[in-house]
């Protein structure tokens, strides 16, 4: 679901406590502003209902004052989704190379390192930075940082 | 250099510095409001010496902030215009809470300002302070904190255009004190405008040509009209008169939507739902074409929602989407103003000269007179003791004649009230619906009482409800409104009192209210009159002189303790499954999944 907000106080407040106030699940949320000039923040959320309780989630959105245009990613056509981890893998010896020899296969970078850790940056489809994290965990995994999925819709066409 | 000087009004404004409170003032009188409902404290004073030095706008004093709210609801649903409440911040902003809650359940629209402690205070837990928009961020259609002072102008028009526009609802606008004190300029309605929230009104033609096509081929259609008939305007009820009249099909009213058709026509089959007639049920549970005009199939309404109407096609009309498809699904949704899509409606059908099958809606009349043979609002008025359903019936009958407006409180006296007072208007009948608010129907009718000096205002109320609100009696006597406060008193929390009796195996937990006050006497330390019936032969008269007492009176209406209210449609249970009277047994038990409805 991606929802254009005005980017003013209390926005976020409203549609967090509009899914836990109707008791909709968030399985991911992100929001940043994209629209300086109209003052324009995107919000993705992950969400999951039946088709009845996601026209809800829909409607009821819609009908929150500061909020421009709401729509369902998933009904739209295809969509491309991203998401970017930080994983910070502690350890030495021959851990420390399997888990540099991962990172590469995973396209991972490394944005920090030392003599017993590195800090990869990876970012993909949610399901593929999961193997990455379940990969990782064995070969001393010690912190994880996750932004939450943003999406957007293939083709030619704006929200 | 010489200063330009300002060529126009606006630019006059511009250039004017005045302080935040005045700009309130002033934003409020360009809205049109008339009276403002409030309570002061610390946080609102610069508000209220802005009011004590101006004479278009007229306060009135209440004893409590909820009422405050109810107060401006009752005024805003018999005028149409928003209702406005005043009150200071912390204490008197949670007071409000229950009202604006019961606001935005019933789609009423209100504009409730509320101090606050100046911005640089805010969030350091300072005396008063409350985090206001944070608890009525889930209780109003939308609310505002004023930050800068240049904002303050726009926001208070956004306001008024947030709360009346679609559907309906309350809006807070949160106020530190140092905005209010400090200085900047006005700006005209005109000069401020919201971009992004522009609710659909008209509806889509090709669905309401649907919508009349299906309508045109029913055999056993019946018309299902809410609450956003009335919040329509009187246009909309109008026109959904002159529909149902054309088609002859049968309507039935929510509790909400009573008014929108008279009462007294034959073809209305009175309120339907949980206390709902007979006919009114049935109609809905045999129908095949349902049209829904502004109502949103509530869980009172519908009963158990896989036996609702299971054979029908459903036509939904509705100014909020949220509304549609959330508890049943439709086959012809249509998003727009009753009034306007009711409109479209009739030129559609005469444009294409439909007509009802005669046949088949002179065979779906016979079945519905026979569903109302069985008369389901019968009760017997004998011995000594004041039946209820007679002590409003009477109410009604006395009263019908004059110009009258009822509210009423919340429980058995509600639904009875519902049942037996006729509405021929809308706007004429004040009731917590959504919420179902106790202590609601006092303040409400104080509100309609100030819109409508000269009308004969009735709160029909019950004991226990009374008193949740008892303190309003003092606003009365100030400001000499004469409204009627009529108790239902069967010292029962009656409406409690009859699910104990019916689910929950006669044992009845705290329903019952000892030490009442006595309130005849109570109303007469109020300055107002109290009077009492104890007998059926003295009802009558007792109701006379009610009515003919210029001053605001308590009237202790002494009923049958145990008397239930029905129809009654068990919680879980299907439209056909209603219980019509005490001889009536709930033909199975009632379900697991129905004892956990409320």
């Amino acid at each position: 679901m991606a929802v254009l907000v005005d980017n003013e106080p209390g926005v976020l407040a409203r549609v967090i406590g509009l899914f836990s106030g109707r008791g909709y699940n968030i399985e991911s949320l992100t929001v940043t502003e994209v629209d300086p000039d109209q003052n324009l923040s995107r919000i993705t959320i992950i969400t999951s209902g039946t088709p009845m309780i996601l026209e809800q989630i829909k409607a009821q959105l819609g009908r929150l004052v500061p909020v421009h245009q709401v729509s369902d990613l998933t009904r739209l056509g295809p969509y491309v989704e991203r998401e970017l981890a930080l994983v910070k893998v502690v350890g030495t010896g021959e851990k420390r190379v399997e888990a540099l020899r991962i990172a590469d296969i995973f396209k991972a970078e490394v944005v920090d390192a030392g003599l017993d850790h590195f800090v990869f940056e990876m970012h993909h489809r949610s399901e593929k930075v999961d193997a990455f994290i379940d990969l990782m965990k064995p070969l001393g995994m010690v912190d994880v940082s996750r932004t939450g999925v943003v999406a957007i819709a293939r083709g030619s066409k704006g929200l | 250099m010489l200063k330009k000087t300002a060529e126009t009004a606006e630019e006059r404004d511009a250039e004017e510095q005045m302080m935040g409170a005045e700009i309130v003032i002033r934003a409020l009188i360009e809205q049109g409001v008339d009276v403002v409902f409030g309570y002061p404290g610390g946080a609102v004073l610069p508000i209220y010496d802005a009011l004590f030095r101006q004479n278009a706008l007229r306060h009135i004093l209440v004893r409590h902030e909820q009422a405050a709210v109810h107060a401006a609801e009752g005024y805003a649903r018999s005028t149409g215009k928003v209702g406005v409440v005043l009150v200071t911040s912390g204490p008197g902003a949670t007071n409000a809470v229950t009202g604006l809650t019961d606001a935005l359940m019933d789609s009423i629209p209100v504009v409730c300002l509320t101090g606050q402690v100046p911005t640089h205070l805010i969030g350091n837990d300072a005396f008063q302070e409350a985090d206001t928009t944070g608890i009525t961020r889930p209780c109003t259609k939308h609310n505002y904190l004023v930050k800068r002072m240049e904002d303050l102008p726009r926001i208070m028009h956004e306001a008024f255009y947030v709360a009346q526009s679609g559907r309906p609802g309350p809006v807070v606008v949160d106020l530190p004190k140092d905005i209010l004190q400090g200085k900047g300029s006005y700006l005209a309605k005109e000069q401020t405008q919201r971009l992004s929230y522009r609710p659909q009104t008209r509806g889509d033609r090709g669905r309401i040509e649907e919508a009349a096509a299906l309508l045109a081929g029913a055999k056993r259609p019946v018309v299902y009209a809410g609450g956003g008939v009335i919040n329509a305007g009187p246009e909309a009820s109008r026109r959904l008169r002159e529909f149902v009249r054309m088609t002859g099909m049968p309507c039935t009213n929510t509790l909400m939507g009573l008014g929108a058709y008279p009462a007294s026509d034959p073809q209305f089959l009175g309120m339907l739902g949980m206390h709902g007639t007979y006919e009114a049920n049935l109609a809905m549970y045999n129908c095949d074409v349902m049209l829904n005009v502004g109502a949103r199939f509530d869980d009172r309404v519908t009963g158990r929602l896989d036996e609702f109407s299971p054979n029908s096609k459903k036509i939904h009309i509705d100014i909020d989407p949220s509304s549609i498809n959330k508890n049943v699904l439709v086959d012809v949704p249509i998003v727009g103003d009753a009034g306007e899509v009711l409109g479209d409606l009739l030129d559609i059908w005469r444009a294409k000269s439909y007509a009802p099958e005669q046949k088949a809606m002179a065979a779906w009349w016979a079945q519905i007179e026979d569903w109302r043979g069985r008369d389901c609002l019968r009760f017997e008025q004998t011995g000594s003791e004041i039946k209820p359903q007679h002590a409003i019936k009477r109410l009604y009958e006395l009263t019908r004649d004059r110009d009258v407006y009822f509210t009423t409180e919340v429980g058995q006296h509600q639904m009875w009230a519902a049942q037996y007072i006729g509405f021929e208007e809308p706007n004429r009948w004040m009731t917590s619906g959504g919420l179902g608010t106790m202590g609601y129907g006092l303040p409400a009718a104080l509100g309609v009482q100030v819109a409508y000096p000269d009308a004969l205002v009735i709160d029909v109320a019950g004991e226990a409800s009374i008193l949740m609100n008892i303190q309003e009696m003092s606003t009365l006597a100030q400001y000499r409104l004469p409204v009627k406060v009529f108790i239902v008193n069967n010292q029962w929390m009656g409406m409690v009192r009859q699910w104990q009796e019916l689910l929950h195996g006669g044992r009845y937990a705290e329903s019952y209210t000892a030490s009442l006050p006595d309130f005849v006497k109570l109303a007469e330390s109020f300055g107002a009159v109290g009077l009492r019936a104890e007998h059926p032969d003295e009802l009558d008269e007792k109701i006379v002189q009610m009515i003919e007492t210029p001053a605001p009176v308590i009237f202790d209406c002494c009923v049958a303790q145990e008397e239930n209210c029905f129809p009654m449609i068990p919680s879980g249970a299907a439209h056909y499954e209603m219980l019509l009277g005490p001889n009536d047994k709930v033909e199975k038990p009632i379900s697991e999944e129905g004892m956990v409805l409320v």
